[in-house]
């Protein structure tokens, strides 16, 4: 099976990955989130009493499900290789900017584009930081910036993540050692076994069709190829169905509930950074988790940076709030992003433009 | 024959070393990667420039022959 050879295989797979988040969202999930790397990834680091923010622990199956589901395809289809050594802590750190930055805006690549369908004004406005963040990586591709070669290693070490991955969920299933959201988006969330079938479906898919965020804009901008876009489009245009036929589609900036806020600037710089770190990491937070799956620790590393990332942001209060609506006063409460939170996305940029022009292609 | 070792390179590194390998090739150019999708995307890359490519599997990574 082959999904990357056409563009309408790629879209069609974009379009089944578009179902699913769908369905997860009519089952339950939080209301135009459906399906968010950075969100379901924080969620799972709260449930693991990684950070102490009771509205967002929950052991999300559709990360593991993504996981077991690309790791399960490419073993399947020989696509499997553990490979290990491209700069491994500057991948680390690139994952816990990632993390930032997608909660400085409130959600991942892939939720911008769920965002975008459902009508908020304010995920438009921050494609744009995406995009110059994207194209800043692309800037630093061209100067010769490279985190060097992975090797193949130990066939066992690329299989790690997808079994930690196993035992999250054995562990949520069979015991009680996993906090779990009373109240708040942690609370919200298909029933698990739907979620779980949802992640091991899209994983696949992901796989097999390359699906990335950051990768399709990259090749678009780098060279005009519009393979990966397509399958963006395919989700894109599910979901935008989905959401009108549900009356999901809310047009506008200030809607409470969606978790979403509108400091613009912030949504920009926020996205920014994701769309930076995800061209220089090679991949949005899906793909990593994608590859982590297909057996590169180099990616698995990432994913525990984003881990780390998220339990520094509600353990510092970094992370933005949505804008609510109050339950006595009935007036709408804007949502915003902490001092704390702007002074990490600077930093994050920062840091990106370091790692940018300090790692270089080695000449032949 | 002109080869560009790719092997162990993120994306999109592989087709970005291609692209300038092709640039100022007199003949063929091989192509050396490590995943699946590297060396599809290498082949694709080379038929949209109305170039022929061959490919094997070799111990742990593949080998692209463009024409």
């Amino acid at each position: 099976m082959n999904l990357s050879d056409s563009k309408k295989k790629l879209v069609l797979a974009g379009a089944v990955c578009g179902l699913v988040a769908a369905c997860l969202a009519y089952f339950g999930n939080p209301a135009n989130m459906a399906f968010c790397i950075a969100c379901f990834i924080r969620d799972t680091a709260g449930a693991l009493g990684m950070h102490q923010a009771e509205v967002v622990q929950y052991a999300r199956p559709e990360v593991i499900g993504l996981v077991l589901g690309a790791f399960i395809i490419s073993v399947e289809t020989k696509e499997y290789r553990s490979t290990a050594g491209s700069s491994t802590m500057t991948r680390f750190v690139l994952g816990m900017i990632i993390m930032i930055g997608s909660l400085v805006f409130l959600g991942c690549p892939l939720r911008m584009i769920i965002r975008m369908s459902a009508g908020d004004f304010n995920a438009w406005v921050a494609l744009i930081g995406f995009i110059l963040g994207v194209a800043t990586g692309v800037f630093a591709l061209k100067k010769g910036f490279s985190l060097g070669r992975a090797h193949v290693t130990n066939k066992a070490s690329g299989a790690v993540l997808p079994v930690i991955m196993a035992g999250i969920l054995i562990l949520a299933l069979g015991t009680s050692l996993l906090k779990a959201s009373e109240a708040g988006p942690g609370s919200l969330h298909a029933p698990v076994i739907i979620s779980l079938i949802g992640g091991l479906v899209f994983g696949a898919f992901a796989q097999k069709s390359r699906m990335c965020f950051a990768g399709s804009m990259r090749d678009v901008i780098l060279m005009k190829n519009f393979d990966l876009f397509s399958v963006i489009a395919g989700l894109f245009v599910v979901m935008l169905i989905f959401n009108i036929a549900t009356a999901r589609f809310v047009p506008g900036f200030n809607t409470p509930g969606i978790i979403a806020h509108s400091e613009h600037l912030w949504n920009i710089l926020g996205m920014y950074a994701v769309g930076f770190a995800a061209v220089l990491a090679g991949g949005c937070p899906l793909r990593q988790l994608i590859l982590a799956g297909q057996g590169s620790s180099d990616s698995a590393v990432t994913v525990m940076g984003m881990f780390f990332g998220a339990a520094l942001c509600h353990n510092f209060g970094l992370a933005a709030s949505g804008t609510a609506v109050n339950a006595e006063t009935k007036e709408i409460v804007a949502g915003a992003v902490p001092l704390n939170g702007k002074a990490a996305c600077i930093i994050c940029i920062v840091v990106c433009f370091i790692i940018a022009f300090t790692h270089k292609r080695e000449e032949k | 024959m002109k080869e560009v070792d790719a092997r162990g390179l993120s994306c999109p590194e592989p087709l970005m070393l291609t692209a300038d390998a092709l640039k100022d090739a007199d003949g063929a150019v091989k192509i050396l990667v490590t995943e699946p999708h590297q060396k599809m995307n290498v082949e694709k890359f080379a038929k949209d420039r109305g170039k022929t490519a061959v490919s094997s599997e070799k111990d742990g990574y593949f080998e692209v022959v463009i024409e």
